[in-house]
Parts: structure tokens; sequence; C-alpha cells
């Protein structure tokens, strides 16, 4: 695939149809500018500021936006919140929808067949293979975004955390918190 | 269409592996594939149910042996010939042998930050009000289309609730095709896993997917 790849770059930029610093440009923005400490920021921002939790509910896209966070495949957005009855996963199981502008780029599990076909009808044996295995009784939501809508998970905030300011909240949220394969983490003086 | 990467409840792919402490890319020809397809993105040549759509037509058994990134450069060869800026010749030698089409613009390195932060926003105003509300029961319709649909195969001609409108959004089923916009109602569909999976599904598992309109009949 790098030869072939190459060749492509090459023909294009010959043909003046693409700018190789474009290309340089783009992936610094996302190995550099986007990425889950920005969908981090949100959920430390919702779980120690409840108008803005409430916001999230009502408009995710406004909510997200006023915080700098907009763009490519965060065009429209929806924020999901676990509670202690239910626990949310999202998959795109017709491609690899993912909120590019909160999380950056979807990891490689996220796009692959196992786990695009798996988590709508084997959720929970999805999640033990994350580590995570969920009380009997929490319901399961998954959501397939299926449409131009992305997803947020918004974790429960995790006990032990009053009164910890935003920035160490946010440490507490990983990416797969976020996609719903994981929980939030919990405060190192709790553990 | 009942593609290769309509996966949803298909069986025998393992285990979900997911890597500790994953990178954004696992090769340098991957940052350039994903800077390739954004760039000819911005030409404006295409949408991006088309783009699903050239990836989706990839025969099942080259789309499940590819990697991701090579799928995605699988569909821009497609599209590129398409659309004349590149003919079957050229992408094979990787020279240029003859002027193609032009595009709307290139982009340049100084108007990515823009681009990326504006995104493509597909919500476009309808004048019809909703057909359906929030808690009434409906029925996704059975159909097999050849052509480009987001209704997955796994809830097709199920029962469920709507649980919310969400605006009016580009109807992807057109879109693909060059048949315009024509913006439907969106609603999220929420079914419960034993209408989906049957009596063996887990008694929790609810699954929900955002249906169009033209999706969905009265229950």
């Amino acid at each position: 695939m790098q030869a072939r790849v190459k060749a492509l770059e090459t023909l294009l930029t010959e043909k003046g149809l693409i700018d190789p610093a474009a290309i340089d440009a783009i992936v610094e923005t996302y190995e550099t500018k986007v990425g889950p400490r920005n969908g981090a920021h949100v959920v430390a921002r919702a779980w120690s500021d409840a108008d803005f939790a409430d916001w999230l509910k009502r408009d995710a896209t406004a909510a997200i936006s006023s915080l700098g966070y907009t763009g490519r495949q965060g065009e429209h957005m929806r924020a999901v919140f676990n509670t202690a009855e239910t626990h949310n996963l999202v998959v795109c199981t017709l491609c690899s929808c993912y909120p590019w502008s909160v999380l950056g780029l979807p990891p490689v599990w996220y796009k692959a067949p196992a786990y695009r076909s798996r988590a709508v009808i084997d959720p929970r044996g999805v999640l033990a293979e994350f580590g995570l295995t969920l009380p009997e009784e929490k319901k399961v939501r998954v959501w397939d975004s299926t449409a131009e809508l992305r997803y947020l998970v918004i974790p429960e905030r995790p006990e032990g955390t009053e009164g910890i300011d935003e920035q160490t909240l946010a440490d507490l949220v990983s990416r797969d918190a976020m996609i719903g394969t994981a929980v939030a983490g919990k405060p190192e003086s709790a553990t | 269409m009942n593609g290769p990467h309509d996966l949803g409840g298909q069986m025998g792919f393992g285990p979900v592996a997911p890597e500790k402490d994953e990178p954004y890319f696992h090769a340098g020809w991957e940052k350039r594939a994903l800077g390739i397809t954004l760039s000819c993105g911005a030409f404006g040549a295409w949408t991006i149910d088309e783009s699903r759509h050239a990836r989706e037509n990839i025969p099942p058994a080259d789309y499940l042996a590819a990697s991701y990134y090579e799928i995605w450069i699988r569909g821009i060869d497609k599209l590129l010939e398409r659309h004349g800026f590149a003919t079957h010749e050229e992408l094979l030698s990787g020279r240029k042998l003859q002027d193609g089409a032009v595009p709307k613009r290139v982009l340049k390195a100084d108007m990515v930050p823009a681009v990326l932060a504006k995104g493509g926003p597909c919500d476009r105003p309808v004048e019809a009000a909703p057909l359906f509300v929030v808690g009434e029961t409906v029925r996704t319709k059975n159909f097999n289309p050849a052509t480009h649909t987001r209704l997955p195969r796994y809830a097709r001609a199920r029962t469920g609730v709507v649980e919310a409108v969400q605006g009016s959004f580009v109807f992807p089923d057109d879109n693909a095709h060059g048949k315009g916009e024509n913006p439907q109602w969106l609603y999220t569909v929420v079914f419960d896993g034993a209408e989906i999976w049957g009596e063996d599904a887990d008694p929790t598992l609810t699954v929900s997917i955002d249906a169009w309109e033209s999706y969905l009949e009265p229950a």
C-alpha cells in the first residue's frame, strides 16, 4: 500500500489537484490538535456544571461548540449520559462514524468488523473484552450511528471526586469511556 | 445495498482486539491516505454519501481483507476515475498522461484549519411537518436496494419506538447517486433487543438507529 499511496499522491500533485503541504497540515491537526482531550474537557465540564450538562442534553452541538470543538465529523453532536440504570455504547455498524471533533480519529478496533458486527448483538461480550463487566441488572443501550449524528457518551462521575477541579476530572476520562467501552477512572486517592 | 460494510449482527470475526496506547497511524502511508481522501473531498465533486457508496461497493472478499485506509484508497480511486480527475491508466502508472476535470477548489495548506473547523453540516430545512411523533410505534420498511442506504439490514422490518425527532437532514439514499439532497426528517428509533435478535437476546438490551422518514411506516 505504501507504494500505491505514494503513486497516487505523486499523480494528484503532478495534476495540481492536491497540495502535499495540505496533507501535512491535516495530519498534524489530527496528531496534535484534535483528540480525546477535547471530549474529556466536555465531560469534565458536564460533571462540574449542571447548567452545562443540561445544555449538553438539550443541544450537544451548541454546548460542545461553546468550548471551541467544532468541525468535521462533529457537525451534529448528541451526548448520551450513563446513569446508575443504563450504560451507553456507541458503534457504527455501516462504516466508522465517530465524533472526530471531540475524540480525534477512531482507533482501529472501532473501524474493524469484530466490533462493528458484535456491538449491537453481544455488547456485554464486547465490553468483557475491554475488561468491563457490567452488573447483570444494568441496562445496555447501544447507539448505532447510522446518520450524521455523532455520539459522545458522558460517563458517570466517579465517587470520591467531590471538590476536584475540572482539569483533574478530565484526566479521569479516557477515550474508551466516551465510546462506552470503559467507565471513568477513579481518582488516585480513592484507589 | 446489502454490501460487506453492513456488519451489524454478523458472526465469525473473532474478538475485538483493543491495542494499548494505540497510535493514530500504524504506517506512514495511512497519514497520506487520510490527507489525500480529505483533500480530494474538498474538490466538491462528490458527497460523503457517494464516497461511502464507493467503499461499500468493494467486492466483499476484498473489503473484508482490506485495512481501513486501504478501503479509503480503493474508494478514492473509483471516485477520481468516475469524475474524470484521473484515468485508470494514470491511477495504475502514478503518472500524469492527460489533463482531466478541474475541481471547484484545491485544498491548500493555509485553507486546512478553516475547512476542518467548518466541516460539512448536512441539516437542511423541510417544509412538511414530521410524520411521526415522539413515543409513536413505527415499523422499518423491508427493502433491499442495490443502491446506497443507511438502514442496516438487522433493523429492517422491525418494530420500534420513536425516541426523538432529530431535525431534517440530507437524504443519503438519493444524495449518494446525484439525485439531490432531498432532505427528510430524521428520527431516533429504539428497538428492544428481542425484536431484533429474538428470544435469546440480552433482556436488558436496546438498540437504536437514526432513521430517515422514508425508512419508516406506522406500525
